[in-house]
C-alpha cells in the first residue's frame, strides 16, 4: 500500500512517498502564503517522480503549524464563549484570566460562570442548574457567538456534567460548535479550559482549513483518506481533526521525532533534530517522544496538553562561527535559509557551522575547497564547541545511565559526528524528511487520565482497569486492535488525600487500520 | 523600615522566591498570585508592614489555604473562604484582627494572606511562621513556642464554616482540620489563631517576604542580563551552593500520606562525587558522598541550572542538571524546642544529627 506524509512548516513543505515502510520519493518545496498551493506542489513532485498510480494511495497525513500560527499571530479566531461549571467554586479566577490581553479582545472575552462541577472524589460540587444554563444560552444566541467552550471543575474524572450542560446550552444554540475541556485537557481547571476555548475558536478555522485540504489533495488526483498528525505522535481523522484542532500543536518536533525513529529502526533514542538555525532535541520512549511534565504555552496561553519534551539550542547548519582559537562561539546567530548564499562553501563570506564541517571531513557539500584554508586549530576548536553544546543537551534528555543511541536527523545532521559523550550516533537514509516520514507512518492512539482511589482497589487492578479503557478509546478512535499497545503507564501518588489517591495516565496506541 | 505598597512587578518576584523558599514543596503560587493580581487589578491593596510596627496588644492571624495541592489547581476557590474563616474568628473572640501573617512563605501559602488582606482591607505582616516550607501546621513557629491552638477556623466554598473553640493541642487541630478539610473537597480556607503583636514580634520568622521578592527579583534580573542567576543567588541573596550535578535516579513512594523520595546526584565533572537528597513533600536531607551535609530545618533548594528557577519535588527526573542551592533556617528554628518538631530526627532520620548551615 502507499501513502503520502507531509509536514507543511514554517520554511519548508517536505512531503515523502511510502510503500509500507519504504521511503519511495521525498521532496522538499518551498512552503507558500496560501500553504495549500505548497502542499499541492509537494504531492505532485513525489507523484510525479515515483510515477505511482494516483488511485494507489491509501492515505495521506499530513502535519501542520497552521492552527498553532492563527494563534500566536492572532488571525482568523472565531468569537468564543466560555462556560464554566465550578459554582460556588472558582469565582476567584474567571476564564481566559491571564491570557494575553490582544489575544482575548481578538475572541471577545465572553464567559460565564454556571453551577455544577464534582469534588475530586466524585461528589458533586452543586447541581447543574438547566434554567442558569439557559439563560446563559440566550445571551451568547444574542451576541452571535458560535464557538462554546464548556469546562468543570473536575471534568477529567467525571465528564457527565460538561455533557450534560452541552445538552442543554445546545437545545438553545443549534448552530454552534462546542468544545469540552474533558476531551482535551487533564487536570488544572485553568490550563484545560484554555486549550478547550483555544479549540473552540479555532473551531472555524478548522473546517474551512480541512477542507482546503481536502481540495489540494483532490486537486492533486488523490481520493485517498487523509489524516492530520497530532501532538502525541498519532493521527486524528478528518472529522476529530475539524472538532480538535487545538491537537496539532507542537505535532512538528513530534513528526521529527517519531520519523527518526522509524527511520533508524530504534524505539528508545535521544533525537536531535538539526535545522538551519536550532537543535531540537527530545527524548524517545518506546518509539514515542517523552511529554512534558510542566505548563507550556502557546501564543502566551498556559496550557497542559500533551506536548513533547523538546529542549531547543541555537546550533544548527547556518550557525555563526565567531572568536578565535581560544574563544570559538558557535551560534545562536545564524545565516538561516540564507545559507546557499552566505556560506563560504556556497561562495558567500560568512564562516558557518556547515563550513566548519565540511573543513573538518564531517560531510561533503558545496565547495570544500572554498575552506581549506581555514587554520586547523581554529575547525577542531569549533568542531569541539559544537560537540560540547549537542553534548549537554543529550545529556539533559537521556532516560537513564543505560547507553542510548542517538539519532541525528534534519538538514544539519552533518554537524554531529559519529559519537556524542560515551553515546553513538545515527544518521538513517531520507534524515532530511523526517519530520513527513513521522506523519506518514503515525499511528492512532487513546489516553487516559484519572484520578484513583487505591484504598478501594489493588494497584494493579486499577493499572489493568487503565489500560483496557485506553485500549477501547484507540480501536474506537480509528486502530487495528490486535495492534494495539499500550506505550505508556505513570501511576503518580496524591500528597495530602485520604485513601491512596492516585492519578494514573495510560496511553495506547495501534497502527490504522487498513495500513498494514 | 515602613510599611509599603505591593505592586504587580514585586508580586510577581515574590511567587517565584516564594517557589524557592518552598523548598521542593508548599505548592505552586500561580494561582494565588493571578488571585492577588485580579484584586490589585480591581483597585485593592496590599500593604506589608515591619513586624516590629505592630503594637503589643494588638492580634495577627495567619490564613492559608488547607487541602491538597492537586485539587487546588482543579477546584480554584471562590475567592473568600480564608476571609470567611478569619471572619469567624473575629466573632468568635469578639476582637478586630490588625493584621495578617503567612504561615509559610514557601510555596502556595505565601499568596493566601495577601488575598484576604486585600479583601479585609487590613495590612500583612512582612515574616511568616516557617521562614520555608513545611508540611504540617504544628511546625510553624507559633505553635513551636506554644501558642493557644484555639479558636481556629476552616471554610469552605459552600458556606460552611466550622470552628475549633476548644482543642487540645496543635496535633488535635491538624487531625481535624485535615480530616474536614477533606469533606469539603480538599481544598478549604484556613483561619490560625488569633496572636498577639508581642508574640508575633518574638516568634515570627521575621522579613520573609522581603527576602523571597529579593529572591525572586535576583533570578529576573540575572536572566535579564546574561548573568549567572546561581552566581547572583550566592552573592546577592545569601544561598550557599552545595552541589551541582545531573540526576541519576529518583524514586517516589506514598507514605502515610504524604509524597517520599529520594533523588541521587552525579557531579557534571566527576561521576564519583555523588549526592542524595531525601524528600517528604520537600527535601528534607542532603548528603554529599554519603555524609549529611545539609538537614531540615536548614533550605535545601534543587534550582535549575541555568536559569536559577526552582524544581518542586513532583518535576524531578532523570536527566535533569541541577543546583542544590541551602540557606540556613532563622534560629528561631534551631533550638532545641524547634528541632524536636522540626528537626531530622521528628521526621524519622533517627541517624541524623542537626549540624546548622554555618550563617
Amino acid at each position: 500500500m502507499f501513502r503520502i506524509g507531509v509536514d507543511v512548516g514554517g520554511t519548508n513543505t517536505d512531503a515523502v512517498l511510502m510503500q509500507d515502510s519504504r521511503v519511495l520519493e521525498s521532496c522538499k518545496t518551498p512552503t507558500t502564503a496560501d500553504v495549500m498551493s505548497g502542499v499541492r506542489n509537494a504531492l505532485n513532485t513525489v507523484l510525479q517522480s515515483s510515477g505511482v498510480d494516483r488511485g494507489q494511495v491509501d492515505a495521506v497525513m499530513i502535519g501542520t503549524t497552521h492552527f498553532t500560527n492563527a494563534v500566536v499571530q492572532r488571525r482568523d479566531l472565531a468569537p468564543t464563549a466560555a462556560v464554566r461549571l465550578g459554582l460556588p467554586a472558582t469565582a476567584a479566577l474567571v476564564p481566559m484570566v491571564d491570557w494575553p490581553e490582544d489575544l482575548r479582545d481578538v475572541i471577545g472575552n465572553h464567559y460565564a460562570l454556571a453551577h455544577g462541577g464534582h469534588e475530586f472524589d466524585g461528589r458533586k460540587i452543586s447541581e447543574i442548574d438547566a434554567d442558569e444554563l439557559k439563560r446563559i444560552a440566550s445571551d451568547i444566541a444574542a451576541k452571535g457567538i458560535k464557538a462554546v467552550a464548556i469546562s468543570a471543575v473536575f471534568s477529567p474524572v467525571n465528564t457527565e456534567m460538561e455533557q450534560e450542560a452541552k445538552a442543554i446550552l445546545e437545545q438553545e444554540l443549534p448552530d454552534a460548535h462546542f468544545s469540552l475541556s474533558s476531551d482535551i485537557g487533564r487536570v488544572g481547571l485553568l490550563e484545560r479550559e484554555n486549550a478547550a476555548i483555544m479549540n473552540a475558536c479555532l473551531r472555524n478555522l478548522s473546517d474551512s482549513t480541512i477542507t482546503a485540504f481536502k481540495n489540494a489533495l483532490s486537486e492533486a488526483g488523490l481520493s485517498a483518506a487523509f489524516y492530520l498528525t497530532q501532538n502525541d505522535g498519532t493521527l486524528m481523522s478528518e472529522e476529530l481533526a475539524r472538532r480538535f484542532p487545538v491537537l496539532t500543536f507542537a505535532s512538528g518536533p513530534t513528526n521529527s521525532m517519531r520519523g527518526a525513529a522509524f527511520l533508524s529502526g530504534l524505539k528508545d533514542a535521544v533525537v536531535i533534530d538539526i535545522g538551519g538555525t536550532t537543535t531540537d532535541v527530545g527524548a524517545l520512549q518506546k518509539g514515542f517522544p517523552r511529554q512534558a511534565g510542566v505548563a507550556v504555552e502557546v501564543g502566551g496561553v498556559r496550557t497542559n496538553f500533551r506536548m513533547p519534551d523538546v529542549f531547543s539550542i541555537g546550533l544548527g547548519g547556518g550557525s555563526l562561527v565567531s572568536g578565535g582559537t581560544g574563544d570559538v562561539q558557535v551560534g545562536p546567530q545564524s545565516v538561516g535559509f540564507r545559507l546557499t548564499e552566505e556560506a563560504l562553501i556556497f561562495g558567500g563570506g560568512t564562516l558557518t557551522a556547515s563550513d566548519i564541517a565540511v573543513a573538518a571531513g564531517m560531510g561533503d557539500f558545496g565547495d570544500a575547497s572554498k575552506v581549506s584554508g581555514q587554520p586547523a586549530e581554529l575547525v577542531d576548536a569549533a568542531v569541539a564547541r559544537m560537540q560540547d553544546m549537542l553534548s549537554v543537551v543529550v545529556e539533559r534528555m537521556r532516560l537513564s545511565p543505560e547507553p542510548i543511541p542517538v539519532i541525528a536527523v534534519g538538514g544539519g545532521s552533518i554537524l554531529a559526528k559519529e559519537q556524542i559523550g560515551d553515546l553513538p550516533v545515527r544518521c538513517p537514509e531520507n534524515h532530511a524528511v523526517a519530520n513527513a516520514v513521522g506523519a506518514a507512518i503515525a499511528q492512532i492512539s487513546g489516553e487516559l487520565d484519572r484520578v484513583y482511589a487505591l484504598s478501594d482497589q489493588t494497584r494493579d487492578k486499577v493499572l489493568e482497569e487503565a489500560k483496557a479503557e485506553a485500549i477501547e478509546k484507540a480501536v474506537e478512535a480509528g486502530a487495528k486492535r490486535d495492534t494495539v499497545e499500550i506505550v505508556d503507564v505513570e501511576d503518580v501518588p496524591l500528597a495530602y488525600l485520604p485513601g491512596n489517591a492516585t492519578r494514573v495516565r495510560v496511553k495506547a496506541v495501534g497502527d490504522l487500520d487498513g495500513i498494514s | 523600615m515602613a510599611s509599603r505598597k505591593l505592586d504587580e512587578q514585586q508580586l510577581e518576584d515574590l511567587a517565584v522566591g516564594a517557589a524557592i523558599l518552598g523548598t521542593g514543596g508548599g505548592g505552586n503560587p500561580y494561582i494565588g498570585k493571578l488571585r492577588v493580581r485580579e484584586l490589585m487589578r480591581q483597585g485593592k491593596t496590599v500593604e506589608i508592614i515591619p513586624l516590629e510596627s505592630l503594637a503589643d496588644d494588638d492580634l495577627v492571624v495567619s490564613v492559608g489555604g488547607i487541602g491538597a495541592p492537586v485539587v487546588g489547581i482543579e477546584k480554584i476557590e471562590r475567592g473568600d473562604e480564608c476571609y470567611q474563616a478569619l471572619k469567624a474568628i473575629e466573632e468568635e473572640t469578639g476582637r478586630q484582627i490588625t493584621a495578617l501573617i503567612s504561615a509559610e512563605v514557601g510555596g502556595s501559602n505565601s499568596m493566601e494572606p495577601l488575598i484576604t488582606a486585600a479583601q479585609a482591607g487590613i495590612p500583612v505582616v512582612d515574616g511568616d511562621g516557617m521562614g520555608r516550607a513545611f508540611p504540617e501546621v504544628q511546625m510553624m513557629t507559633f505553635f513551636i513556642y506554644g501558642h493557644a491552638p484555639q479558636p481556629a477556623a476552616i471554610a469552605d466554598e459552600k458556606g460552611n464554616v466550622v470552628v475549633f473553640r476548644q482543642v487540645k493541642d496543635m496535633y488535635w487541630l491538624e487531625k481535624f482540620a485535615r480530616t474536614i478539610a477533606v469533606d469539603m473537597g480538599a481544598a478549604a480556607g484556613f483561619a490560625d489563631p488569633p496572636m498577639r503583636g508581642d508574640f508575633i514580634k518574638q516568634y515570627a520568622i521575621p522579613g520573609t517576604l522581603t527576602q523571597a521578592t529579593d529572591l525572586g527579583r535576583c533570578v529576573r534580573l540575572a536572566n535579564k542580563q546574561n548573568r549567572n542567576p546561581l552566581e547572583a543567588i550566592e552573592t546577592e541573596a545569601g544561598g550557599r551552593l552545595q552541589f551541582l550535578g545531573k540526576i541519576t535516579d529518583v524514586r517516589r513512594e506514598l507514605k502515610g500520606g504524604f509524597a517520599v523520595g529520594r533523588v541521587k546526584l552525579e557531579s557534571l565533572d566527576s561521576p564519583l562525587d555523588q549526592a542524595e537528597i531525601d524528600i517528604q513533600n520537600e527535601n528534607l536531607v542532603l548528603r554529599c558522598n554519603g555524609v549529611v551535609t545539609v538537614s531540615v530545618p536548614d533550605l535545601i533548594i534543587v534550582l535549575d541550572v541555568d536559569t536559577g528557577e526552582p524544581i518542586t519535588t513532583e518535576v524531578l527526573r532523570y536527566g535533569m542538571r541541577v543546583a542544590v542551592m541551602a540557606f540556613p533556617c532563622h534560629p528561631l528554628m534551631r533550638t532545641e524546642r524547634a528541632l524536636k518538631v522540626v528537626g531530622p530526627k521528628a521526621f524519622g532520620y533517627a541517624d541524623v544529627d542537626y549540624q546548622p548551615l554555618v550563617p
